[in-house]
């Protein structure tokens, strides 16, 4: 236990906790404007499953991490494109629909997997800054500063992305129209409606936003782990999804729950890995992260409420 | 004291021994024998499969959990079945026991002779199948134990022994330091392996942690657990399961050596891989098939060991290991076939 | 005429997908029309075929009516894989303790404590939400996690098979007690109990919600909370009360998962679908399908079960993967899904006389009552 509590393992702990986090991150700020706009999108994961595959098949076939991560960001906006038709144009049903772009995702990914790629072959992992092809020896000496340089400098650059997107967001709902519009077209579509904001293409361009942020969030994470499976996301998409309510639609408090979310399980990895959790309570640790989560909302969440209009189709009548 | 005709014979025996050894190492495998029970290939072959010729005239089929090329449990037996020259029909990705049932059972409606039930939470379907099919025979796995019926065979992976075996070595390699495993779900032969493989890495002085990530599949988690492992300095990293993948990349990248089993992994990280346990069925389903051509159609269970060649710790030509440290995982070999050392399962 | 043209939206919108899912065949290699017949006959080929998609389709069919009651509450559930293993560990623990109970007890025990089971996974997001905010999307993602870890807690520790401890250790229970196996209805095959409970089950549901005071109530808070709480009628206990009644039918799917199955045990690959096949987001699927009403569930579910069963057929005789039937089925759901406006406009051209009235009127229950709305916000608003 001794040997936790060290600095530098704490700090390789909360580094792991990031690396963890930050696919979660991407997904969850891109729902959170979705849902701002009032839509909801179950579809996530599914989304999250096909820009993975994408972003690592590029990569196999052109080396090129920016082109995969590039990759990875048009299936989002495609996706995005087809939820947008589906659910604003088409007014479809929005917790089922996003079930059926899961389900696609997850068959399709799975499909693509099995007939391009075959054998399971690892790429070579998103490098951190310090090993950036060109501009990678400007950080080399930030990364060696003892402790901080661990601490702050050795992520890979869609780490920084992902925590810049942080401030971003907020400042885009808060200081700009769009962000203005989306949140009026959430709350009461039809007086926004009234006021001459087009409620369907203000949705329509939040949707975008929300699904080429979880494109974003797949290749990341195949690029992160240097590989793809059936199912990699293994459910995280819901979990991004579920940690937009823990934020309260707030993009610093969904940081927070996808922080906590890294934070224990690395944690709990951590303590597995020096036996003070024994084998024997594995399933337990593996629970955790899940249980706190819902302990921390029920005891930290203040009332707030939600977009008015989240899941209501509109129409002008 | 040397006569001429003694030194000709001396010349010609010298002759003889290089010139087998020359046809040996020029032969049809990538494989050159160091010891029995262990392999060493050859640096920059890529393992191919070598296909055999068949074995029987028999129809194949075969049901399993995860996806034919996961380089891990499916993979083996689609190999081992093409070293005996056998391209079976393949139901794979069928983690649903109901869903897997229903695929034995189809096999077996549609007149196949020999269905293989890969997975051994398919057992407890299997034992209401077969018996409806007194016809075909069922060769199921992981299993020490046909369940009684007559046309069911049995097989095992003694799992424990090329998990000791590796543990052997990753001690030496870890020369007193500590070796971190990551596992999935303790369940299965996930256990018997590890357990071997502490036990042999105790026995050479290092210090084994275990983390079970309680995922089959979860790569993210394996990344990551096997990361933690880092901290507490691990010399050598080991996993198993279709999630070690991540554990694997993660050795990788910090140049930290990695054992892998179930197939050959040296795919997966060609600089890394010390060794990999690699299940041959096809030794125990060679006797299988023969069996079945006779008439008999199961009632016996057949386990993988190092002695009969089912169980081989193929070593990484590419790794370089010192000589001394291959003859000494050779003399383990030797002490487990011959009873010395029991590997706990 | 109507009545046809408006459920010719969704098979149109079906038939399009299989046009997309033959193009994908086509990719692969195949002929879609030998794919097609693959699947026609893997679903219902010959009688025992037939039994099969029945079985298939019986826990999609229960988690289908439970869903359709927590979306009259308006509530989303997507528990439904933690509800059904809830339920399938309950019931397996009953099974294994009372194992000599006679079959006419022990069958409806096992399926009691299923109910129970489920039921509760499912109160306690619906509690959770009712009365602690805390938003039902998030509490049911995290129970289906905990869930699962819980079975294979169980299942490689207390509830292992004996013989497993110290076999092959493979994570299930042994042969539960053929007491508690659902009686087979028609000899030789494997149709099952189950399949009627299950059908018996949506009747009682559809009874429930709309002609008994707790469907009304429910449909009411679903329907306008706000006006429900000024009628007296507390939204926070028929919020939890649908979710929960959502979660028993979903343990009951479990039930019929466990002991309609041939091995008679609990088995776990350590992670839920192994054990459930999806049938937590199918089951949304199928009560999508039928309109999110339990009676047309029925029908809906059986034909989902028969794509479903049908796909293994096309796995074994084509060699194309599984994933595709997955894939399939979500291309058929965003279709179907999309297709409801078109419906309700097609219903509206056809009503030219009634214009007014009738499509107004459905207009109005198109965007109220069957909309999915996560009630967190709206609940706690009204509180001064």
């Amino acid at each position: 236990m001794s040997e936790f509590f060290t600095l530098s393992v704490l700090i390789a702990t909360f580094a792991s906790a990031v690396r963890l986090a930050v696919p979660y991150l991407l997904a969850a700020l891109g729902e959170t404007i979705g849902q701002r706009s009032g839509v909801l999108n179950l579809g996530v994961d599914g989304v999250m499953l096909l820009s993975a595959f994408g972003a690592y098949y590029t990569v196999i076939e052109t080396g090129s991490h920016l082109l995969g991560i590039g990759v990875g960001l048009l299936i989002g906006l495609f996706m995005g494109v087809v939820y947008a038709v589906v659910t604003v144009h088409l007014h479809a049903k929005q917790g089922i629909s996003g079930i059926g772009i899961f389900l696609f995702g997850l068959g399709f990914s799975d499909l693509l997997s099995q007939e391009l790629v075959g054998a399971i072959q690892p790429i070579k992992k998103l490098p951190s800054l310090a090993k950036l092809p060109l501009v990678g020896g400007i950080f080399e000496p930030l990364e060696d500063i003892k402790y901080l340089g661990q601490l702050l400098f050795s992520h890979n650059l869609m780490t920084y992305v992902a925590f810049a997107l942080v401030p971003t967001v907020t400042w885009m709902m808060n200081n700009t129209t769009f962000g203005l519009n989306i949140k009026a077209v959430g709350e009461n579509p039809q007086a926004a409606d009234s006021l001459g904001v087009s409620v369907g293409r203000t949705r329509f361009f939040a949707i975008l936003i929300g699904n080429a942020l979880a494109g974003l969030a797949g290749a990341t994470l195949s690029l992160q782990l240097g590989v793809f499976q059936q199912n990699l996301t293994n459910g995280l998409g819901f979990i991004a999804v579920a940690l937009v309510y823990f934020g309260a639609w707030r993009a610093k408090w969904v940081m927070a729950g996808a922080m906590l979310y890294g934070i224990v399980t690395a944690t709990r990895l951590q303590w597995q890995a020096r036996d003070i959790i024994p084998n024997s309570a594995s399933d337990l640790a593996a629970m955790t992260p899940a249980l706190i989560t819902i302990l921390a909302l029920v005891l930290l969440a203040k009332r707030v409420r939600g977009p008015a209009a989240l899941t209501k189709p509109f129409s002008r009548h | 004291m040397k006569t001429n005709r003694s030194r000709r014979f001396l010349t010609l025996l010298t002759a003889l021994l290089a010139l087998s050894m020359f046809a040996a190492a020029c032969g049809g495998s990538d494989d050159t024998e160091s010891a029995t029970g262990t392999a060493t290939s050859e640096c920059g072959t890529n393992n191919a499969v070598v296909k055999g010729d068949k074995v029987t005239d028999k129809t194949v089929a075969v049901v399993a959990p995860s996806d034919s090329q996961d380089l891990a449990f499916t993979q083996s037996m689609i190999d081992s079945l093409t070293r005996l020259g056998i391209e079976p029909q393949v139901t794979d990705g069928t983690f649903q026991v109901e869903v897997a049932a229903d695929a034995i059972r189809g096999y077996a409606e549609d007149g196949i002779n020999v269905v293989i039930v890969h997975g051994t939470q398919y057992g407890g379907s299997l034992a209401e199948i077969a018996p409806d099919f007194p016809e075909t025979s069922f060769i199921w796995g992981t299993s020490t134990s046909t369940q009684d019926i007559p046309n069911i065979f049995a097989y095992y992976p003694e799992a424990q022994q090329g998990g000791y075996v590796n543990g052997w070595i990753a001690g030496e390699l870890a020369d007193g330091g500590s070796i971190g495993v990551v596992g999935p779900v303790e369940a299965g032969d996930a256990v018997s392996y590890i357990n071997g493989f502490r036990a042999g890495a105790e026995a050479n002085g290092a210090d084994v942690a275990v983390t079970y990530t309680g995922s089959f599949s979860d790569v993210a988690l394996a990344t990551e657990a096997a990361e933690a492992f880092l901290t507490v300095g691990v010399e050598v990293l080991t996993g198993t399961s279709q999630s070690a993948v991540g554990a694997v990349n993660v050795a990788n990248e910090n140049k930290i050596p990695w054992f892998g089993t179930q197939s050959n992994q040296e795919a997966w990280s060609t600089d890394q891989v010390v060794a990999s346990q690699v299940y041959h069925w096809e030794v125990i389903l060679d006797d299988m098939f023969e069996m079945i051509d006779e008439g008999t159609l199961g009632g016996e269970a057949m386990s993988l060991t190092l002695e009969n060649g089912g169980l081989l710790v193929e070593i990484n030509g590419c790794y370089n290991l010192d000589s001394d440290v291959l003859s000494g995982a050779g003399d383990i070999v030797d002490q487990i076939i011959a009873g010395d050392i029991n590997p706990p399962a | 005429m109507k009545r046809l043209l408006g459920a010719s939206v969704p098979l149109g919108a079906a038939l399009l997908a299989f046009v997309l899912g033959s193009i994908m065949i086509l990719a692969l290699g195949e002929n879609p029309i030998s794919g097609a017949s693959a699947i026609v006959e893997g679903a219902f080929g010959t009688g025992d075929r037939f039994a099969v998609t029945a079985v298939r389709a019986t826990p999609l069919l229960l988690v289908g009516i439970g869903i359709t009651i927590a979306f009259r509450a308006s509530v989303i559930n997507i528990g439904g894989e933690g509800q059904i293993i809830a339920g399938a560990l309950l019931s397996t623990i009953v099974a294994l303790v009372i194992p000599d109970t006679p079959r006419i007890i022990l069958i409806p025990l096992v399926m009691i404590a299923g109910m129970i089971g489920g039921g509760i996974w499912g109160a306690i997001p619906g509690a959770l939400k009712a009365y602690a905010s805390v938003n039902e999307i998030l509490s049911t993602v995290m129970l289906n996690i905990v869930a699962v870890q819980l079975m294979n807690f169980l299942l490689r520790g207390p509830m292992i098979d004996p013989i497993e401890k110290n076999g092959s250790r493979i994570p299930q229970t042994e042969r539960l007690s053929d007491n508690a196996a659902m009686p087979t209805l028609v000899e030789g095959t494997r149709l099952h109990l189950g399949v009627v409970i299950a059908v018996f089950a949506a009747a009682v549901v559809y009874i429930i919600l709309w002609r008994t005071p707790l469907g009304f109530r429910l449909r009411a808070v679903g329907h306008n909370p706000d006006a429900a709480r000024a009628a007296g009628i507390s939204v926070e206990r028929n919020i939890t009360m649908a979710m929960g009644m959502s979660g028993a039918l979903s343990g009951l799917a479990g039930v019929m998962l466990v002991f309609g199955s041939e091995s008679l045990r609990l088995v776990t690959d350590g992670g839920a679908a192994g054990f459930t096949g999806s049938a937590g987001f199918n089951g949304i699927v199928a009560a999508l399908f039928g309109g999110l009403h339990p009676l047309w569930t029925v029908p809906s579910s059986f034909l989902f079960g028969a794509l479903l069963t049908g796909a293994t057929q096309l796995q074994r005789a084509l060699q194309i993967p599984a994933a595709l039937a997955v894939a399939l089925n979500g291309l058929i759901v965003l279709f179907v899904v999309s297709s409801d406006r078109l419906r309700a406009w097609l219903h509206g051209r056809l009503n030219q006389g009634a214009f007014d009235n009738e499509t107004a009127e459905l207009r109005e229950s198109t965007n109220n009552s069957t909309d999915l709305q996560p009630e967190g916000s709206n609940v706690h608003e009204a509180t001064p």
